[in-house]
């Protein structure tokens, strides 16, 4: 101060732009940092309201996880559903035989097998126990089958290939149990929506709980944000405190669900694996991998920036100097 | 450097707090208003910094109409002039040192060039053996000096103060008035609200005296060396007591 000499004190007290730029930098900086700090300094309130971010994040998480997995599976179960064409009880074997070699070269076919009236006899008498009620019988009433594991097939393609083998000569009829497929992508579809419904509902309410934690941060720092105001602090000046606030809730609580999934899923991987294990099932649990992890700490960053911008946009531009 | 012209300000309610001021103060001037409590020396400051609009009348300051200035200007303008409140409006969260930057960080200097000029006002007020402590540790007039030396960091054109010295007894309060004059001799325009009129007469400045919202008087007082209260040259407004 005391070296000014000349009143015009305009010009001396602007600083120049890439100065300017580079101190709006450090500010960003230093405020993010400080925004920390402050919700270090709060430990018990901050880690409050991480919580219930975490756990509101946490349940459309585990749900999207769980979703997926069950996509995984239930890939695996359609892959291993069968298909078993009935053939004429006048075909003779040589020509039901050829029919199976033709079937099992198609490339949406992965395995067949031919199974003889003999065969299946066997197969019954083994399996269901009634084979004195096939002694009974005079000649044996089972027909000659082929039974084949399609590839990669839903409910859609499933229909239209057991269309194709009904039409094939020789052929009395072709079953899979396409209603046992239909049911369980009807289900997953309908748990996909619920999951995205609930989202969404979770999401509003990390929005506001963040925009109320922020109202109240708002409220507590009150007397500060006049002081600024008075002293040339702009609109977004004012309001960057706590839009860093925000985003460190955010992450935090995406952070926290993240743990959380971790834990939960290694808690179950033991007693699913048994439990999968006893149909015969080699399905290992997928958790979040590294790049949707990221984007649900992204999202959930963004989230908290977005309820500090809405609370800041409500509550700030009423405290002004009086 | 700020003109008032017919201003008068009717708050919602109905109480007229202004009434018809005009006056004008000039670039590097320094000026006294004074007058009782509730007489409008506070809202006319308000007007200035923006606080409050004008009901009616136009005010000038630096060249700019502040009626029409748009709301996202005002922060823009309020750095060019500094405040000191009666209530010093210090941060008790922050030391002394980061009190008197905040100004300078809000205008994004760079924190070098900040450093030094926060310095240099703690200097100027002779407080920079206190930079690092909280300024509730410190005494009424102390906080008051950070108060200026914060409104001065920013190097602004215009200083106004409302009330600086009411709550200091008569020597700080003195001496708070002499450091304020240092700043009008390095050039600074200044306005400064005190109802103290045996300090301020002793002072050889400019005083306008407000009464119900009416600028009843405006003088200029000579240091009353040669003990003669005629010493006082009247500028004549419209008012008249």
């Amino acid at each position: 101060m005391s070296k000014r000499k000349a009143p015009s004190g305009a010009r001396q007290s602007q600083a120049s732009t890439s100065d300017k730029l580079k101190s709006l930098w450090q500010s960003h900086l230093a405020i993010a940092l400080q925004s920390i700090r402050k919700l270090r300094s709060e430990p018990a309130a901050s880690a409050m309201t991480i919580a219930v971010i975490g756990i509101a994040l946490l349940l459309p998480t585990t749900l999207f996880v769980a979703m997926n997995n069950l996509q995984i599976l239930s890939a695996g179960v359609s892959e291993s559903s069968r298909i078993t064409i009935y053939l004429d009880e006048t075909l003779p074997e040589a020509q039901g035989r050829s029919l199976s070699e033709q079937l099992l070269s198609r490339s949406d076919i992965s395995a067949g097998e031919y199974i003889s009236p003999a065969q299946a006899a066997e197969e019954f008498r083994e399996f269901s126990g009634l084979g004195d009620v096939l002694d009974a019988l005079e000649e044996n009433p089972l027909p000659a089958a082929i039974v084949l594991t399609p590839r990669n097939v839903d409910a859609d393609s499933g229909a239209a290939l057991l269309n194709e083998l009904n039409g094939l000569p020789g052929v009395e009829s072709a079953q899979l149990d396409l209603e046992w497929i239909a049911r369980l992508q009807r289900f997953l579809e309908l748990a996909q929506r619920m999951s995205t419904a609930l989202t969404l509902v979770l999401s509003l309410a990390v929005l506001f709980v963040v925009g109320n934690t922020i109202r109240l941060a708002i409220e507590g720092r009150r007397a500060e944000i006049v002081v600024v105001k008075l002293v040339g602090g702009t609109d977004s000046y004012v309001a960057r405190p706590f839009l860093y606030t925000g985003f460190w809730y955010g992450l935090g609580g995406g952070l926290l669900a993240w743990l959380l999934l971790a834990l939960i899923m290694r808690a179950l991987s033991g007693p699913l694996a048994a439990l999968l294990s006893l149909y015969d099932n080699q399905h290992s649990m997928h958790g979040l991998s590294v790049l949707q992890g990221l984007l649900l700490l992204s999202g959930s960053a963004v989230l908290g920036w977005l309820g500090a911008w809405i609370s800041v946009r409500q509550h700030l531009s009423a405290i002004e100097p009086r | 450097m700020i003109r008032f012209d017919n201003v008068s300000k009717r708050y919602p309610g109905g109480h007229q707090a202004l009434s018809q001021v005009s006056f004008e103060l000039g670039e590097g001037e320094m000026a006294f208003l004074t007058g009782r409590s509730g007489a409008g020396k506070s809202t006319l400051l308000k007007l200035i910094m923006l606080m409050e609009k004008a009901s009616q009348g136009e005010i000038v300051v630096n060249g700019k109409n502040l009626a029409r200035m748009p709301r996202e200007q005002i922060p823009f303008y309020r750095r060019r002039i500094g405040v000191v409140f009666q209530d010093h409006q210090l941060l008790f969260d922050r030391t002394v040192f980061d009190n008197v930057a905040l100004p300078l960080q809000i205008e994004g200097y760079p924190k070098h060039e900040a450093d030094r000029r926060v310095r240099a006002a703690l200097d100027k007020v002779g407080l920079l053996k206190q930079e690092k402590m909280n300024p509730m540790a410190l005494s009424g007039g102390e906080q008051q000096r950070i108060g200026i030396a914060r409104a001065v960091v920013n190097r602004p054109q215009i200083l106004l103060a409302d009330e600086p010295t009411g709550n200091l007894d008569p020597e700080l309060a003195a001496e708070i008035m002499h450091l304020l004059e240092q700043f009008n001799q390095v050039g600074v325009s200044m306005l400064i609200a005190s109802h103290d009129l045996s300090l301020i007469t002793r002072l050889s400045h400019r005083i306008l005296t407000l009464h119900n919202g009416q600028l009843i008087n405006d003088a200029t007082y000579r240091v009353p060396s040669a003990a003669t209260h005629d010493a006082r040259t009247d500028r004549g407004t419209e008012a008249s007591t």
